[in-house]
């Protein structure tokens, strides 16, 4: 079986007046399965989102190759990436700041649809039938992002993100800016939409939050000053890590 | 920062849509003043009366007469048209170029925006009318020179705050969503970078209108701007500044028509600020 993503000796470098100044990223090697859900694991600073803005190419990388469903999109610009966010999306931190607040979240969501040529008609029903599989009620598509709850939003996000049913979903600490018990809906939500969309649905899950890991991912990479310490089935790291930071992380939790 | 309540809230947009209603009406009526500028005089403006000269405010002449016995009601009319439509186009030329170049600089970056920028930086720290007179003079006088020449000086305050504003939202989550969306790099500026500066710079343009035109005016009598006998206001209060002690009248009237025209702009400019702002809509 192909992986959805694939990626090679990834580094990110930046540098400063010209010069390497700093390594976010370096050499990290992973691949995602079809179906798959591979939690990325770390502090602040640890370099997980350095490493999602890469592969969305919202970062150039300094080194190494992103492949994509079989394509190689590490250098993709113009309409060869449009063409790769129709099979990757993504989850970002701050659901109410992932929304423009000018316009409606219906519009928001159908978005992606519409620049890949669905009729406004067409889209307004899809938008609909997204927000009701996402638990939200379809005249939500109305509201603006600041007349809705954080938890609402990030629902909307989800529904936004699946809209055009991309092979891989990536969230960015998705869950980090809500509270427990909504985290725990929101999650909920995500783990019904991954086991209806079987196969065609991987996820990448970046967290901080080992618990949360371990509850929803099939395998987690640990991630510490760009580089990868650690990976494996989420339950064997936790009970038995190799890894001195690894260590420390699980217990500052336990 | 606390959030006020609801009720707090919906007074103070009730107050604010009153607020536009109410600029936004005297604003109307002042373009339609002007527009139909030609028809609301009493007396032909450019109709001279030498006998009547300098004559005081009466019945028969409202505002007085001017040094040539003109009535300076119908001047003041009749000057509407010039001086507010020269300067709003002013504005609009300055405001669609300088955000143009300014969002153009903040989404490109690298060397186009340094360049850019730079030159913007001499237009800023060089006297901005000694320059617009050295433009003027250059391509003679006449109102359409004087304002390519208070354009040419004018746009970079746009581009500054375009340029910040742009750079601000580039950042933004939901720019980077658009852009996963597919929404090619036209599409992100005109549907979600424009609609989200334009407040700022609305108000900025709005609050501009009033130097625009002090400034229009400020040419006109160098002689480099609107050309005698055409009736304009700031043309007119120069040229009459020597009779201020003599017949106040003379100067005065078109000086309160500025008065007027910049004050409800300006207010009208605040009040659409508020209203634009999209906190102010929550239901």
């Amino acid at each position: 079986m192909e992986p959805v993503l694939k990626i090679e000796d990834l580094t990110k470098v930046f540098s400063r007046g010209g010069q390497p100044d700093f390594t976010a990223v370096s050499h990290v090697n992973f691949e995602l399965m079809p179906g798959e859900c591979l939690g990325i694991i770390g502090e602040s600073g640890s370099g997980k989102t350095t490493v999602v803005n890469m592969i969305t190419r919202l970062l150039d990388a300094s080194g190494g190759r992103i492949t994509l469903d079989g394509e190689d999109i590490t250098t993709a610009k113009g309409s060869r990436l449009r063409k790769a966010y129709r099979k990757m999306q993504m989850v970002f931190q701050t659901p109410t700041e992932s929304f423009d607040p000018r316009r409606t979240l219906g519009d928001g969501i159908g978005e992606s649809l519409r620049n890949h040529g669905m009729s406004a008609a067409d889209a307004k029903k899809e938008v609909s039938r997204l927000l009701e599989m996402c638990g939200l009620p379809a005249d939500f598509a109305g509201r603006y992002p600041h007349q809705v709850s954080g938890g609402q939003c990030q629902r909307a996000a989800i529904a936004r993100a699946l809209a055009i049913r991309p092979k891989l979903l990536i969230c960015d600490e998705a869950t980090s800016s809500l509270d427990v018990t909504i985290q725990k809906e929101v999650l909920e939500l995500l783990g019904r939409l991954r086991r209806q969309a079987g196969a065609d649905l991987s996820i990448l899950f970046i967290c901080h939050d080992i618990a949360l890991v371990q509850e929803f991912c099939d395998r987690v990479l640990v991630l510490y000053h760009g580089e990868i310490v650690e990976q494996g089935i989420p339950d064997e790291v936790i009970r038995n890590p190799r890894n001195e930071y690894t260590k420390s992380l699980i217990d500052s939790v336990l | 920062m606390k959030e006020p309540t609801v009720r707090v809230q919906k007074i103070r947009r009730d107050s604010v849509k009153m607020r536009l209603i109410i600029f936004g009406t005297l604003a109307v009526l002042l373009l339609l003043g002007a527009i139909f500028s030609k028809y609301l005089t009493p007396y032909d403006p450019y109709l001279q009366d030498l006998r009547n000269a300098k004559a005081a405010p009466s019945a028969a002449h409202l505002l007085g007469t001017d040094r040539y016995g003109r009535d300076m009601l119908s001047r003041v009319i009749v000057g509407s048209w010039t001086s507010i439509f020269s300067t709003l186009l002013l504005v609009a030329v300055i405001t669609a170029l300088g955000t143009a170049i300014g969002v153009f600089c903040g989404w490109h970056g690298g060397r186009t925006d340094t360049v850019l920028m730079r030159i913007s930086d001499i237009f800023l720290a060089f006297p901005g009318l000694v320059f617009a007179l050295a433009v003027a003079g250059v391509l003679g006088g006449g109102l359409h020179n004087a304002i390519i020449a208070l354009a040419a000086i004018s746009w970079p305050k746009y581009a500054r705050i375009a340029r910040s504003q742009t750079l601000a939202l580039k950042e933004t989550a939901y720019l980077k969503a658009a852009r996963l969306a597919g929404s090619s790099t036209v599409k992100i500026i005109f549907k979600h970078i424009l609609p989200n500066i334009m407040g700022p710079v609305l108000v900025t343009s709005m609050l501009d209108i009033g130097t625009m035109m002090m400034e229009l005016a400020g040419l006109s009598f160098l002689g480099l701007g609107a050309k005698p006998p055409i009736a304009e206001w700031g043309s007119m209060m120069s040229d009459t500044r020597s009779l201020l002690s003599t017949a106040p009248w003379v100067t005065l009237s078109p000086g309160i028509a500025v008065f007027v025209s910049v004050m409800i702009f300006n207010l009208l400019g605040d009040t659409i600020r508020d209203y634009a702002d999209p906190k102010n809509r929550r239901r």
